[in-house]
């Protein structure tokens, strides 16, 4: 896939012009999610939560196990994922009526906060499996699952939007049946970015595997057996020697999952494109290449597909002149289905407000949005401190070729290593030389999101055509005309791409960054995103859904007013 | 050869293409075909590219509906791709995470066979087409030719009764498309398949001329079939049999007939309107053309057939050189011939500022869109207008995508003859020079 750099988010996928059905969604997400949590704190009553608690210890014969859980749960959540991306995904790319909301509605949903989600459909979950740690687990793995769906599920149903024209000529003069159509041609045509975005929802939610498993609602906390739960206990205790084994755990766990389930993908993903990429074979695709078990498999596989298509072929003259009237009967299913969300959201909306209206005033609001302000102006400083320090950085690897091959999977490997992980070693330092809260704190928020930026720059330095470095060389270009007429405008469109991604990941970290703890010590920097852990550690329900409010409307109109202007305007000049 | 008779396997009657403009009047793509294909047939179908020969393929295959008139094959309303009708496609079409078994097995695999018996019939599509060795190869690793030779696999592996085959060569280059074409034939003559009839879109007159046994001459706006030609040639044929080169002759002269329509009786010259749409070519084919032409050895005539053939012109490219030529009156055709005017000669002798004058009035005079940008652009108080402008009053009549081409042009030439200057990133035409 030449030019098309994958390692990004895939934010900006609608028009930038807001219209009618973009403020159905608003309406249908706030209102679906603001019922849905207040229903389940009204039904929850006073927290009783202490029987939501599993005993957690830090010793470190436990870490294997915690480890395991924690890969778990992110893998059942990517199961959930693939199963969105291929129903909702598909739904929205055949069905125009479904994609005018469907579409909105996850570009919506992507702008709000991961862990913004997590905070407000907790309590739903407790509610619905009260007193046992399977709620609070589900909330989990919701969190997770909603860091990995949207991204993946767009990335699809924008493969399936561009299917070319040749290709499904071709198919449909096969009569192939829509199932078989959809799995034999446009599931592999969307393979490989499907990988891609993957791989990316992948290394991005270790961040929230770890943010999600211990939570604390209402000055209690819940922790779910996993590595997130052992740092925040050894956060709590101030357990140094704890935290260092905690990060070398998840080192380990996120190598692993490099070496058998990245490299392997990526190395899968090139099967599906038109281009050649030779790479090389990674180990453990060798092996498995060579095993003659997976062989037999599916030679197995085959014989049953077989055994159907017989009773199937047998069956389909029966079958076709039921699904004629199917049609209008979808419809209706499908008006009912949009009438009762629809009616639900109304609902849930009327019923909340009651309850916003009594506690949140106008001092809130404009609270709220002078700490949002903050975090932004927080954001802002970081990500340009992160360009200076990378671009040159980047351009130095990508013009060698040699260090690139070998920096790349390093930064891929930093990228899916969750930074909050190291939070408590800053946090530790800050409390130590009592430092500045709001200004060692902002390193935090881009921690993890920094490598798209650096990966982005090597990528688009590597897109570089040769010539054009020889013409540079042949007119002795000065260092300065070599950055401002070459480099810069080379890079320019995946540099845009690595610092939105960047930008969106710091509004997530921002929850977790302004807000930090380390035993006694609770550290809180003016930002929105400390606003809302505050209000998420006190149970301030009203509060905590007008600060995500408020946090999701920024990110929604910087990335229409700036980000995707601004992206679309560096696709096309610069490439 | 084939005699038609008994009943065709393919009818078209009255068949026509409209795509619906919002708020516009429907642009007719293809207007009121008749067709018949008989068994034994090979028809060949040829036209400029953009003519609507295509859709009309795809009409027969039942990727595109007619808005009007219907399509038969034996006698059966063709709503959909049927069973029977199979086609080869320009840009091959395969998938690419296929391999080569894969892609000509998946076309078997919605019809009722095992798994064995696919394999089967595969494994004898790709024989057939001289493709052994490489079944586990991916599309990726082939060539053209060879990608080509797995797409007919793939037809030919469901045993069709009639093939459908778009523009199949022109993708490829001239030896791998002419030792392509001879296996096809040798497949087609020796009767290796349950194959009925062929029917083949091209632009390249040769093909045609070398394979059909009747060729149909499409003629574009609104495309039709303009002229019918039968042909008793014996295969194979050859290229230097004077009785081939009369046929390709005359094919030459019913296209060139079927161009004729636009000129005004008594003209030489074609005149074309404001939303003309205006053919893609640039301006240093157009240069290149009439220096040749210019050239001693031709002495501002030639032969059209023989002129096209030394300079390996397909008859697209040939024929929207001529289009534009006359219409800017740089020359001219009669009886077969090309004929290059005075000002045609000028031009060819002219050193680059001198042609650029000569362009630049030519397509003042007889190109109406870019006297409208220009009067446009002078009415205009800070002497510039967006393309949006221009396209809009395109778009009454031709689809947003041909606007856009015509425009293109227009500007193009335009700029070429320093009319104008035009800014990409701000689409502002304008009178004066660029920074």
């Amino acid at each position: 896939m030449p030019n098309i750099n994958w390692f990004s988010r895939k934010d900006l996928t609608t028009a930038p012009i807001p219209n009618t059905w973009d403020a159905l969604a608003l309406f249908i997400v706030l209102g679906g999610i603001l019922a849905l949590g207040w229903t389940a704190q009204q039904m929850l009553g006073p927290f009783s939560l202490y029987h939501h608690t599993a005993v957690i210890t830090l010793s470190p014969s436990a870490l294997p196990e915690y480890a395991l859980r924690s890969t778990l749960r992110m893998f059942i959540a990517l199961c959930f994922s693939l199963l969105f991306t291929f129903t909702i995904g598909a739904w929205a790319a055949k069905s125009r009526r479904a994609e005018r909301l469907i579409i909105p509605m996850v570009d919506l949903l992507q702008s709000i906060p991961v862990l913004g989600f997590l905070s407000l459909t907790v309590t739903g979950f407790i509610a619905l499996f009260p007193g046992k740690l399977l709620g609070p687990e589900c909330a989990a793995i919701f969190a997770i699952f909603t860091s990995q769906a949207w991204n993946m599920m767009l990335g699809f149903y924008q493969s399936l939007k561009t299917l070319p024209l040749n290709l499904s000529e071709a198919v449909r003069t096969m009569h192939l049946n829509a199932w078989q159509r959809f799995w034999r041609f446009e599931v592999p045509f969307a393979m490989p970015g499907l990988i891609w975005n993957t791989m990316l929802s992948l290394s991005a939610g270790w961040f929230f595997v770890v943010a999600s498993e211990a939570i604390s609602i209402s000055n209690h906390s819940i922790r779910l057996p996993g590595i997130g739960s052992y740092i925040a206990l050894a956060v709590e205790k101030a357990d140094q020697h704890a935290i260092a084994l905690a990060i070398a755990t998840m080192f380990t766990v996120i190598f692993l999952y490099d070496q058998l389930i990245m490299r392997p993908l990526t190395y899968w993903a090139h099967q599906f494109s038109a281009q050649d990429q030779p790479s090389k074979r990674p180990w453990v695709v060798l092996i498995f290449s060579r095993t003659r078990l997976l062989k037999r498999l599916s030679n197995l596989m085959a014989l049953f597909k077989d055994l159907k298509r017989k009773i199937h072929s047998t069956q389909r003259t029966k079958t076709t002149p039921i699904k004629r009237t199917n049609t209008s009967f979808k419809r209706i299913i499908q008006t009912m289905l949009g009438l009762m969300i629809l009616g639900y959201s109304i609902w849930g909306l009327a019923q909340v407000d009651l309850s916003l209206f009594n506690t949140v005033n106008q001092d809130d609001v404009v609270q709220t949005i002078w700490l949002g302000l903050a975090t932004t102006l927080r954001i802002s400083i970081c990500i340009v401190i992160a360009t200076l320090l990378w671009v040159p950085i980047g351009v130095w690897i990508g013009l060698r070729p040699r260090y690139a091959a070998f920096l790349q999977p390093i930064i891929q490997f930093l990228a899916a290593f969750p930074a909050n992980l190291l939070f408590p070693v800053v946090v530790m330092l800050i409390v130590k030389h009592h430092l500045n809260v709001n200004i060692w704190t902002s390193p935090l928020i881009i921690l993890g999101t920094q490598w798209y930026i650096l990966f982005n720059v090597i990528a688009g330095t590597q897109t570089l055509q040769k010539s054009m470095h020889y013409v540079a060389n042949l007119f002795q270009l000065p260092n300065i005309t070599w950055w401002r007429r070459l480099i810069l405008p080379g890079i320019f469109p995946h540099l845009m791409t690595g610092i939105i991604s960047a930008a969106g990941g710091a509004w997530n970290a921002s929850i977790i960054a302004e807000y930090v703890e380390w035993g006694p010590h609770q550290l809180v920097a003016t930002g929105l995103g400390g606003y809302i852990a505050v209000q998420y550690r006190d149970g301030d329900f009203a509060h905590l859904a007008l600060g995500i409010i408020i946090m999701c409307l920024f990110v929604l109109i910087i990335n229409r007013t700036i980000w995707a202007p601004l992206y679309h305007w560096a696709q096309k000049r610069c490439q | 050869m084939a005699i038609p008779s008994s009943d065709p396997l393919i009818q078209l009657d009255r068949v026509s293409r409209s795509f619906p403009q919002d708020n516009r009047p429907d642009i007719v793509v293809v207007d009121e075909c008749c067709l018949k294909i008989y068994p034994g047939e090979f028809v060949a179908l040829i036209g400029k590219t953009g003519s609507g020969k295509s859709t009309l393929l795809r009409m027969i295959a039942g990727l595109i509906q007619p808005t009007e008139g219907t399509v038969l094959y034996q006698g059966q309303p063709v709503d959909k791709p049927v069973p029977g009708l199979s086609m080869v496609f320009q840009d091959f079409a395969l998938l690419p995470w296929l391999s080569v078994l894969g892609n000509v097995e998946l076309g078997l695999e919605a019809l009722p066979y095992s798994r064995s018996e696919r394999r089967e019939k595969a494994l004898r599509a790709i024989d057939m087409v001289g493709m052994d060795g490489f079944e586990s190869a991916y599309p990726k690793e082939l060539s053209g030719g060879m990608c080509q030779r797995v797409g007919l696999a793939r037809a030919l592996a469901v045993d069709p009764t009639i093939l459908l085959m778009d523009e199949p060569f022109s993708a490829l280059d001239t030896l791998t498309s002419e030792n392509l074409r001879a296996d096809l034939m040798d497949l087609w003559k020796t009767q290796q398949t349950n194959l009925s009839a062929i029917l083949m879109v091209t632009h390249n007159i040769e093909e045609a001329a070398l394979m059909a046994d009747r060729i149909l001459v499409f003629s574009a706006d609104p495309g039709k079939i303009k002229i019918e030609l039968q042909t008793q040639l014996q295969h194979p044929r050859s290229e230097n049999d004077p009785q081939f080169k009369t046929l390709v002759d005359q094919v030459y002269d019913c296209i060139t007939q079927a161009a004729q329509d636009y000129k005004p009786p008594g003209s030489r010259y074609k005149v074309i309107d404001l939303n003309y749409r205006l053919p893609k070519v640039s301006i240093s084919e157009l240069s290149g053309l009439l220096e040749a032409l210019n050239a001693p050895e031709y002495a501002r005539k030639a032969d059209l057939s023989i002129f096209a053939e030394e300079l390996h012109l397909d008859v697209d490219d040939l024929f929207q050189l001529i289009e534009v030529l006359e219409i800017l009156r740089f020359m001219y055709l009669e009886e077969g011939d090309i004929v290059l005017t005075p000002i045609g000669r000028a031009f060819a002798d002219a050193d680059i500022l001198s042609r650029k004058t000569i362009f630049a009035q030519q397509l003042l005079a007889h190109v109406p869109l870019v006297r409208h940008i220009l009067r446009i652009l002078e009415e205009r108080h800070n002497q510039s207008a967006t393309e949006a402008r221009f396209l809009i009053e395109l778009q009454d009549t031709l689809t947003e995508e041909t606007s856009k081409e015509v425009l293109t042009i227009a500007i193009d030439w335009g700029r070429y003859a320093e009319l104008f200057a035009y800014n990409v990133n701000t689409g502002l035409l304008s009178l004066e020079d660029p920074e």
